[in-house]
């Protein structure tokens, strides 16, 4: 569904943040992307959506070629996957249920977006999502009267309204407690797979990642170390994509919170 | 790495912002040195400021009786007047800075409708008020027609200035994330940026408003309507008690204006 062929990006300071990455995403595959800061995982995801123009290589959305796309086109592409972002990057002024509808701005017109006259179908559906999300009473609220966990939960909302094929996540649970990560990771898995939709996860919590995805790609200066299963997340592997460390105490974490997860 | 041994039991000092001594300290000498010649070079004729400060006296005292009936028909027409050409300036000020200002974004806008924005505000902030008032009056003749026009292009110099750079430090991740639903980018605009902007464009229009009302009182003195050509009539004719009723009208509207700004920029937060 997604296809990455020999994405190169590199930055105007020189930088090489992405390293001829190849990579392909079948329908419905929620995957994760490890690895230490500066990897390039926000690079990576960007790239895909063209917030960050990848310098060469090619991005495969099902049929349709992203990276040679005029603008027009591209916003019609662009409808199609849904982005979580780090920080929740709500529109702080704007209520709550304004964020959830900027999530339709690719589909209406300047003037109905402008006097928030949105398709009842679309209102509908938001009101949907955030009951689903359990957000319908704070629809009216102010994005910034919210707090993180609830914030990032309307993050998704905005994103889901898309009617996306795939979603970009980028470190969902950067900012919060490790409760609310779990629930927000959980939350997105479900609503994937409710959905059918296929997801690339930036995560840097490694034993998060594992608990959740069914494959996990590891980062390294650009370039993919790993790719398999979470199962597969020795110690020696983690040493190739973050370097020297113990890595007992987090896979050990791992297996317990799977026994609460279970039970 | 020094060795952090040689370092305990020493004073700490913040490193000086010109490292060099001798730079520092010539700075130093040579800024005191300028300001004491400088300062030998004024001038001050003290018999002149004898006679004049009686002229100063009468123009103070006159604050104690000041003359708001005699002329009030001439007060009155000269404020509304001012008043309308605040508003009138404002408005239409205003309207054409928004635009202006999108494009002096350099966040937003590509290189050369920034460079156009940017040498627009440039000159429109280069001329002072007066010297365009004098051009337009030339131009259009006496009245508040150059006053109203001098206003609106100094407002637009000041408001899209402001207004740009507001746009330029704003939080980019908000804005990408609505670039990132498939928005237009008058959609972008819409949503990304300007409710993060609102409040500042709010506090700076009633700000604006406020010098405009200012300015026009002065913009009289070069003929260019408003109630500065009714002040300047009074301060011909030596009728201070008057120009003093004048100027204290001026005072009640202008902290009128300060203190609903400070109502409305509280509610806009």
């Amino acid at each position: 569904m997604l296809r990455l062929e020999k994405l190169v990006k590199i930055y105007k300071t020189g930088d090489q943040a992405l390293k001829a990455v190849d990579l392909q995403v079948p329908e419905g595959q929620v995957l994760a992307l490890i690895g230490p800061s500066g990897a390039g995982k926000s690079t990576l995801i960007r790239c895909i959506n063209r917030l960050v123009e990848p310098t060469s290589g090619n991005v495969y959305l099902g049929d349709v070629e992203l990276t040679g796309l005029s603008s027009g086109n591209l916003r019609r592409e662009r409808r199609r996957m849904g982005m979580i972002f780090q920080e929740y990057a709500l529109v702080e002024r704007l209520s709550v249920m304004e964020n959830v509808l900027s999530g339709r701005l690719g589909y209406v017109g300047f003037w109905r977006s402008f006097l928030r006259r949105f398709p009842q179908s679309d209102v509908d559906e938001a009101f949907r999502l955030l009951d689903r999300v359990g957000l319908a009473h704070m629809a009216d609220k102010r994005a910034d009267e919210l707090s993180g966990g609830q914030r990032q939960r309307v993050g998704i909302c905005r994103a889901l309204i898309q009617n996306p094929a795939l979603l970009l996540v980028d470190e969902p649970t950067a900012s919060l407690d490790p409760k609310t990560s779990r629930q927000i990771m959980r939350l997105i898995c479900e609503l994937c797979k409710e959905r059918g939709l296929a997801a690339i996860i930036n995560i840097h919590d490694v034993a998060l990642a594992q608990m959740f995805v069914q494959r996990v790609i590891g980062l390294r200066f650009g370039a993919i170390e790993f790719d398999g299963a979470p199962e597969g997340l020795t110690p020696e592997v983690l040493t190739t994509i973050y370097g020297e460390e113990d890595w007992e105490a987090t896979i050990e974490a791992v297996d317990d919170d799977d026994v609460e997860a279970a039970e | 790495m020094r060795d952090v041994n040689a370092l305990i039991g020493k004073p700490w000092r913040k490193p000086s912002f010109i490292k060099r001594p001798w730079l520092r300290w010539a700075l130093i000498i040579g800024t005191c040195a300028y300001l004491i010649a400088a300062f030998m070079t004024i001038d001050v004729n003290w018999s002149r400021v004898y006679e004049g400060l009686e002229r100063g006296k009468k123009f103070v005292l006159a604050f104690t009786n000041p003359d708001f009936t005699t002329r009030s028909a001439d007060i009155y027409e000269g404020m509304i007047e001012s008043i309308i050409m605040t508003i009138a300036s404002s408005v239409v000020g205003i309207a054409i800075s928004i635009p202006i200002a999108l494009g002096a974004a350099r966040n937003i806008a590509p290189l050369p409708v920034y460079l156009i924005c940017r040498s627009i505000i440039a000159i429109s902030r280069a001329l002072q008020e007066i010297i365009v008032a004098i051009l337009l009056v030339a131009i259009f003749g006496f009245g508040p027609l150059a006053g109203f026009l001098t206003l609106s292009f100094a407002t637009i110099g000041f408001l899209s200035k402001l207004l740009a750079e507001d746009i330029e430090s704003m939080d980019k991740v908000q804005a990408e994330a609505i670039k990132a639903s498939g928005a237009k980018w008058t959609q972008w605009i819409n949503y990304g940026v300007q409710p993060q902007v609102m409040p500042r464009l709010i506090g700076l229009s009633i700000y604006r408003l406020d010098i405009n009302f200012r300015e026009s009182a002065i913009l009289g003195l070069v003929g260019a309507g408003g109630i500065g050509a009714t002040l300047n009539t009074a301060f011909d004719r030596y009728e201070y008690d008057t120009a003093a009723a004048i100027l204290l009208l001026i005072i009640v509207i202008v902290m009128a204006l300060e203190y609903l700004s400070g109502v409305i920029r509280a509610r806009v937060q």
